[in-house]
């Protein structure tokens, strides 16, 4: 019964959601059954659309994982747009470098080097915060400005496509990368890469690292009192350094994919970020919490976010409603789902004054009691 | 020709540093009003992006920029009783709320925009320059500081109407009480919750009066106007330490150097291979100052923290 | 175990509702797809009737930025309406996302669309991947100037040199500081093109400029600044490009500073100071291969609109008076650019 009751508020939330979203479908004079139809089938009606709901979800996996690993030491993330660009610069511009490497290793090569891009912008505001009390919030945000910038600058100089300058046509996009450094497909024909796999690989490391290391109980205890992880002889600073910086590896191992994984096998800018991430960085921010901080669940979470994405840019081809009625609904959803769970949870105390039993939290299992963690957030 | 340091060039700077400060200010006051209660408003650009299309299709249709103004704020206030409701009443986790209202904003402004606007049509007025008397014609400093439109004085204005409701009148002390001990403030008859609600509905209500300034200033709107600015004012915000001042200054900081770069650009002092280096000028020179400068107030304890009584 | 039974509840909300829609739509989803079959014949049949008269072309654009954004994306739009054919005609803008337009291609291909446009630059690498699965589809590129060597491809590029060299050599006619500033987004693709050709033809005409780009294609408050700057700095006459101008054209009408356009008339925006706009006419081109597809030639060639060809065009605007001087001088460039005589140095 109580459990009954507990599944179905959200999945009512979710349900008033798209109630919504169809309600802007009438007002936009289309007809809402066939636009929710053509959401979902663009999401998973066939399997190549299913391969590229699992496409868009891989850099989300990612994001979140590394999201999850941050806000469990109370450290908030919202670099990740910044960390994916970082980490996908360095994996371009070593496959540039060297773009010889036989592929056996050069794949893996421009996967490392994406991680150490995004660790390093992750570092950056992680030791800035250690050691010189810089906020995180305000200094990732800033870093997503500058990496941007950065980006444009590289792109467009340095490192821009020589037949580019030769043709005059200057569109700021790297040389098409070696092909040893293409992520290879799973299913020949079909879009599914490499890279899916290396996400979920990546989200167990990362749960594995939580809850199965040394590090990751440091982490923790970091994260759950910094005071008392300090006199239990934990280095409190150095750990939120690592915090964000193996954060803001995922984030840049998310950008190494999207490079290499990509149609066009190539780096390009239309002078945003956005347009290079698709707003990973911050759709993971939701992803991560959707699933509860907790690496593994974030990837249930991330196909569902990444079918909503796709299944959208099916919705605009299929019945002719702008692509930003799908960014509304993103956000109808998140709004609609999260505060669900105030009334679930009231239900559910009315159900559970009746019987007895009470539950625990478990400690060390997953947990999505997003508001007790995020209440762990603290700003030093 | 390309001399930075003359007077009209610098009183050039300083007018431009102004009007970009103008809606930071707006939206960071905002939200210090909203975070000192302990609530954390990740939606802000979102709210910004609504208010500011209310504002350009209210001047579009009736050409009242006063009628404008306040549509923004019944948009911004709107949307903090969706996000009070969210996160005070139903003790949602206020980051993803945020970023819900945040997406929610940038999706349906736009689609307004394109249903029932379509092709960009500027305002027919914006925001009129006003001389102060007397401070207006003071040479040079009157320039600078004294010929700009209301909103940037309004702007300017709250800063002490921030600093004192905060400081002098009980609402303000409840809203720090709140924001520091919400336990303790329970036990000590405030109500929390509604403390914690008209704190947003202030907060997102300048945030509405942010998207009013940017957009009446400009004249148009567009897909993504804001442009990522209602996160800079966050980060304003904790630059500025949660006080009304600090956000002052940071939202200074931010527009100044950034009218500074534009400037030594149109000069040519920056070489046009460097322009995108030097556009990370603004967002390095804030994260250095907080180095150098403050960095060191602890946040308000119960930031981000729903109450719940048990 | 609370905790983890929530994260269940909320990711099985999710997931049913999704699977509600997707169950219901199982039928539907079938029908489609024998819809989009159809069409696929309909496209050989035309194809082999080569009559074009009469039948209606599927035709789909996919975009950046939004159709009506009085710029790059409407200029397209704009000139497929402006096709002497029946056209059904369908849209996804404000793909700015390299792979979301992707999916978006390859969905129209997929859907049977006979003439896909691809209108971004920066979609051809992923062009380069899907245009060789469908190779009945027509594929029209650009701005680009080569196809890649698709044989179904056709590229186009706009010579914005030219339109910028005679945007600038009236803009220094105009100026009497003989100092002209330029408001661009960040130096790449089409804005290059234009501000090279614009900065030529000032200063072939006594005019120095001053080029500042932004950063950002989105930052109105900046552009306007950035307006505001040149202006102080004795700037008389501005030019700019890119969606974010929106603001520099408001500085520039408040302070009267005449401005010139580009991509698109831009005379709406300012009535009183929007001297002239060059303006793309893409179906110049965009008739010459849908003429190549009706003969059977699915794409391999590139094409270049300009002045000589009539696919750029300096619209005027007839409320701001030009001395008739300035008007020959700014039809002596043009004739130049056509015959060759003046070069653009682009």
């Amino acid at each position: 019964m109580k459990k009954l009751l507990g599944a179905s508020i959200p999945l009512l939330a979710a349900l008033v959601a798209f109630f919504f979203g169809a309600i802007m479908l009438v007002a936009l004079g289309a007809s809402p059954w066939e636009g929710l139809t053509s959401l979902a089938s663009g999401a998973f009606g066939s399997g190549d659309r299913i391969a590229a709901t699992l496409v868009k979800a891989t850099p989300l996996i990612l994001v979140g994982a590394g999201i999850s690993i941050a806000f469990r030491t109370s450290v908030v993330n919202i670099g990740g747009e910044g960390q994916i660009v970082a980490g996908a610069l360095l994996s371009t511009m070593v496959a540039l470098a060297i773009p010889d490497v036989p592929r056996i290793l050069l794949v893996p090569i421009v996967m490392v080097a994406g991680l150490v891009g995004g660790a390093i912008a992750g570092a950056i505001p992680g030791a800035l915060k250690a050691y010189a009390s810089v906020n995180e919030i305000l200094s990732t945000i800033m870093l997503n400005i500058i990496m941007l910038q950065f980006m444009n600058f590289l792109l467009r100089g340095p490192l821009i496509d020589p037949l580019e300058v030769e043709a005059g046509t200057r569109i700021p996009q790297t040389a098409r990368l070696s092909d040893n450094a293409a992520l290879p497909t799973l299913v020949s024909g079909s879009r599914l890469h490499l890279g899916v796999v290396i996400a979920l690989l990546a989200a167990v490391a990362a749960w594995a690292m939580l809850w199965r290391t040394p590090l990751g109980f440091r982490l923790r205890a970091v994260g759950h009192s910094p005071a008392a992880a300090r006199s239990a002889g934990i280095k409190v600073e150095r750990h939120i350094t690592y915090a964000l910086a193996i954060s803001g590896s995922l984030g840049g191992l998310a950008g190494a994919i999207l490079v290499f994984g990509s149609e066009s096998q190539r780096m390009v800018t239309d002078g945003s970020t956005a347009g290079f991430t698709g707003s990973a960085g911050f759709n993971g921010i939701v992803t991560a919490l959707f699933g509860g901080l907790h690496p593994l669940w974030t990837i249930p979470s991330a196909v569902l976010f990444g079918g909503l994405l796709t299944g959208a840019t099916n919705l605009q081809r299929a019945l002719q409603v702008p692509a930003a009625l799908a960014v509304a609904l993103n956000g109808i959803v998140v709004i609609f789902v999260v505060s669900s769970n105030r009334v679930r949870s009231r239900l559910e105390e009315l159900l559970q004054a009746r019987s007895e039993f009470k539950n625990s939290s478990g400690g060390d299992g997953p947990s999505a009691d997003v508001d007790s963690l995020i209440e762990e957030v603290e700003h030093a | 020709m390309s001399d930075f340091f003359t007077v009209s060039v610098l009183v050039s700077v300083f007018a431009s540093g102004i009007r970009l400060a103008t809606p930071y200010l707006l939206a960071s006051l905002g939200e210090t009003i909203g975070q000192r209660s302990g609530v954390l408003n990740l939606g802000v650009d979102g709210i910004m992006l609504l208010a500011a299309f209310g504002a350009y299709y209210t001047a579009l249709k009736t050409d009242n920029l006063w009628l404008a103004v306040l549509v923004a704020l019944l948009v911004g206030l709107m949307v903090g009783v969706v996000y009070g409701l969210i996160t005070v009443s139903l003790h949602a986790a206020q980051g993803i709320s945020g970023i819900g209202i945040f997406l929610f904003g940038l999706g349906f402004s736009d689609l307004l925009f394109q249903v029932w606007v379509g092709t960009p049509l500027p305002v027919p007025h914006k925001l009129p320059k006003l001389s102060i008397p007397g401070l207006g014609s003071i040479p040079n400093i009157g320039e600078a500081l004294f010929q700009h439109n209301l909103m940037t004085y309004g702007a300017f204005m709250l800063v002490p109407a921030v600093m004192f409701l905060l400081q002098k009148t009980t609402f303000g002390m409840n809203v720090r009480a709140v924001g520091e001990n919400p336990q303790a403030a329970d036990s000590l008859g405030v109500s929390v919750g509604r403390t914690r609600f008209m704190a947003i509905l202030l907060g997102s209500s300048a945030a509405g009066l942010a998207g009013a300034a940017l957009v009446l200033q400009g004249g148009i709107f567009q897909a993504n106007l804001t442009n990522g600015l209602g996160f800079i004012a966050i980060a304003i915000v904790y630059f500025g330490a949660w006080r009304p001042l600090g956000a002052m200054a940071g939202s200074l900081l931010y527009g100044m150097v950034n009218a500074t770069v534009v400037q030594l650009k149109v000069q040519g002092t920056i070489p046009r291979s460097a322009s995108d280096l030097a556009s990370m000028a603004p967002a390095v020179i804030t994260i250095l100052a907080l180095v150098f400068l403050a960095g060191r107030v602890k946040a308000p304890a119960a930031l981000t923290k729903p109450f719940a009584r048990h | 175990m609370k905790a983890n039974t929530r994260t269940w509840y909320r990711l099985v909300a999710l997931l049913l509702s999704f699977g509600l829609v997707a169950a219901a739509c199982g039928g539907s989803d079938s029908a489609g797809s024998d819809a989009s079959d159809g069409g696929t014949d309909e496209t050989t049949d035309a194809g082999d009737d080569s009559s074009g008269g009469g039948e209606t072309l599927t035709m789909a654009i996919v975009a950046p930025s939004a159709k009506n954004d009085l710029a790059f994306t409407q200029s397209m739009v704009d000139a497929i309406n402006a096709l002497d054919r029946d056209v059904d005609l369908q849209i996804t803008d404000g793909t700015f996302v390299v792979e979301d337009a992707a999916a978006a291609i390859r969905g129209y291909a997929e859907d049977g669309v006979q003439v896909i446009v691809a209108h971004g630059t920066q979609y051809g690498g992923s062009l380069a991947e899907i245009a060789p699965d469908f190779p009945d589809t027509t594929f029209i590129w650009g701005t680009a100037s080569d196809t890649q060597g698709l044989d179904n491809v056709f590229a186009y590029f706009p010579a914005a040199d030219e339109g910028g060299y005679v945007n600038g050599i009236l803009a220094a006619g105009l100026s009497e500081s003989g100092k002209i500033g330029v408001v661009g987004p960040i130096e790449a693709g089409d804005a290059v093109a234009y501000i090279a050709g614009f900065q030529s033809g000032a200063e072939a005409n006594g005019a120095e400029v001053s080029v500042v780009y932004t950063g950002s294609f989105g930052d109105v408050a900046l552009a306007a600044e950035t307006a505001t700057a040149h202006i102080a700095n004795g700037s008389d006459v501005l030019t700019g490009t890119a969606q974010m101008v929106v603001g520099a054209v408001g500085v520039a009408n408040d302070a009267g500073v005449p401005w010139f356009g580009t991509q698109a008339n831009q005379t709406s925006l300012a009535p009183d100071i929007v001297v002239a706009s060059q303006v793309y006419h893409w179906e110049v081109v965009l008739e010459e291969m849908l003429t190549l597809r009706d003969g059977g030639t699915k794409g391999g060639q590139a094409f270049e609109i300009d002045l000589a060809n009539g696919g750029l065009v300096i619209e005027f605007n007839d409320k701001f008076e030009l001395s008739d001087e300035l008007k020959a001088e700014a039809d002596a460039a043009i004739a130049g650019i056509i015959d060759g005589s003046i070069s653009t140095g682009a």
